[in-house]
């Protein structure tokens, strides 16, 4: 089917998104660098970064082929505004139990996700979605080990259930529908939203029961919305510029 | 990355350091040694190698872990995906290489814990290189560069030594740092020959870091008995004096060959002897960063610090009251 201006920008979008999630988290990942409570878990957490951001990466470069700016000036010069990730991503590392904990999320979706784009009518997107599932493998597998392994310590448990129900709602802000959902799946780009959202419940609900915790409700939890449309927590910017700094001295030289 | 050894001259060890071992193991030992023999966990080994074998790499693995600060924080800044990712990977390989040495370090009876215990007590040391602040990005290019260059020096002595489960170890971290090596050269270049800014800002970060890497190779070596012996078991593998030379030969012309210069007029190669000649590096400074009072020792363990006591219910959540503490072999 010939795709519509609606259908590339509907097309940009889920790039974007799913570009910014990724480079957010793997930069916040990377800040585990150093300071993980077990130097084997600072040196998963690096290699997951790297993932990640390798990943978001490879998407700008599909953004670049559709006419945008190149991948180190989309990711290096924007401001917060402009950015299309969800605010689960942005939020800072805090302790160990957060970060796990929206590892667990991210990670469930972000494989759903790809799975569902295995299967995209976008060529390119499809080549890569087939790479990343084979990469998000083993992040999920890592999410899960130390979920149910931390399970098993009543105080460690009492921690991360406490953390599920406080990022729960930023979790499903993750599925923010976009105003293109029927242009995606009218052509056969992406599924929705709303159907990853199932699928990403129908995984993870099971899955933390399995491991002795309870999970709120999704039915009368309000999502953390937003972030898709580039309203953020007062946490992405000075990430933003922090991660510019060096960048901004001179944008137009070869560093 | 990490440092020499530092072996403190104030520290009178009797010269008679192998007195009360047998004479006749002693003697197997020392001439296992000579063939080329490596020393294995469960081999019999003198009191003092084992002790300063476990100094040692316990030494280094801090290194490892504590010179991951300076660096991480460049992580976060990296300008552009390619720095970006390179730097990740590169201070990865570094916490991997602690990971490694702590392994190699427990064979001979210490555990992780008490080593990390150790380190943030302050009772062990690591590379006084990671006491100074990596205060603009060159300085994490200049780090990635020239330390790591000279680690590599000392690494790759040290890796011919005598304790096979360090050597292999060395090996292999040996063969990564030299991918670091190649990232920081890479790094420095671009600045180098990139904007008057970026020059400038590498040029800055050189003069800030002159001293501290004259400084990494440890002060000139008192003769002593105790140092004969600790060369003739391999477990020191050269002079920390041969050591700065082979680096300074190795380094000081690529430096000046990309325009860069070098805080030190005094510097220059002897052609006679080739040796280098320079200006000793102030070792009151050396002394008293070792000794706690450089400009980010503070800083470094409170990290440390902090990481241990947030990371504890983590560990402590993994820790099996049926399981018991087993020493690796190799």
């Amino acid at each position: 089917m010939e795709f519509t201006d609606k259908h590339v920008q509907g097309l940009k979008d889920l790039l974007y998104k799913m570009a910014d999630d990724l480079l957010i988290i793997g930069h916040r990942n990377s800040e585990w660098t150093g300071l993980g409570p077990v130097l084997e878990e600072d040196i998963a957490f690096s290699s997951m970064a790297q993932d990640k951001v390798g990943q978001s990466l490879a998407l700008y470069e599909i953004l670049h082929q559709l006419g945008e700016s190149d991948p180190d000036t989309v990711a290096f010069t924007r401001n917060a505004p402009q950015f299309h990730c969800s605010q689960l991503v942005e939020l800072p590392i805090g302790e160990y139990d957060f970060s796990l904990v929206r590892h667990f999320f991210f990670d469930h979706a972000d494989a759903i996700r790809f799975d569902m784009l295995a299967t995209t009518v976008v060529e390119p997107l499809q080549m890569v979605a087939k790479k990343f599932r084979g990469e998000i493998k083993y992040h999920t597998m890592h999410a899960d080990i130390w979920m149910k392994q931390l399970g098993e310590s009543e105080e460690a448990k009492m921690r991360i259930q406490s953390t599920i129900n406080e990022v729960f709602p930023y979790a499903l802000g993750m599925f923010e529908p976009s105003e293109f959902e029927a242009e995606l799946q009218e052509a056969g780009i992406f599924d929705g939203e709303f159907a990853l959202r199932e699928k990403w419940l129908n995984k993870v609900v099971p899955l933390l029961e399995s491991y002795g915790y309870s999970v709120p409700n999704a039915e009368t939890i309000i999502p953390e919305f937003g972030g898709r449309k580039g309203q953020h927590t007062e946490h992405l910017q000075p990430l933003l510029d922090e991660m510019t700094e060096v960048f901004a001295i001179d944008p137009g030289a070869d560093w | 990355m990490y440092g020499n050894a530092y072996v403190d001259p104030e520290n009178k060890i009797v010269n008679s350091i192998t007195a009360n071992e047998d004479p006749i193991k002693l003697a197997e030992f020392e001439s296992r040694i000579a063939a080329g023999d490596k020393i294995e966990p469960m081999d019999w080994m003198p009191a003092e190698y084992k002790k300063q074998l476990v100094r040692m790499i316990e030494q280094h693995a801090h290194s490892e872990i504590i010179g991951a600060l300076p660096e991480g924080t460049w992580i976060t800044r990296a300008p552009g995906f390619r720095r970006k990712l390179a730097l990740m990977a590169k201070v990865q390989d570094e916490i991997g290489h602690g990971q490694l040495l702590y392994s190699a370090a427990e064979t001979l009876g210490k555990s992780r814990e008490a080593m990390t215990n150790d380190l943030i007590t302050g009772k062990s040391k690591y590379s006084n290189v990671f006491n100074y602040p990596a205060k603009t990005w060159a300085d994490s290019a200049v780090i990635a560069w020239l330390i790591d260059a000279g680690a590599i020096v000392n690494q790759l002595a040290n890796s011919k030594g005598s304790y096979g489960p360090y050597c292999r170890a060395l090996d292999r971290i040996c063969a990564e740092e030299s991918f670091h090596l190649k990232y920081g050269h890479d790094n420095v270049v671009f600045l180098a020959t990139g904007t008057p800014v970026q020059r400038a800002m590498v040029q800055d970060a050189l003069n800030r870091w002159w001293e501290p890497i004259m400084h990494f190779f440890g002060p000139p070596d008192k003769e002593s008995i105790h140092s004969a012996t600790l060369m003739r078991w391999k477990v020191k593998m050269g002079s920390n004096d041969d050591m700065r030379n082979m680096f300074l030969d190795m380094y000081v012309p690529k430096i000046w060959d990309l325009g860069l210069t070098l805080p030190d007029e005094n510097l220059h190669k002897n052609e006679e002897t080739g040796r280098w000649e320079y200006t000793e590096p102030n070792w009151e400074v050396f002394k008293q960063v070792i000794n706690g009072n450089g400009p980010c020792n503070k800083e470094r363990l409170a990290v440390r610090r902090k990481a241990e006591e947030n990371g504890r219910w983590v560990r402590k959540a993994l820790a099996k009251p049926s399981e018991k503490y087993v020493t690796p072999l190799s």
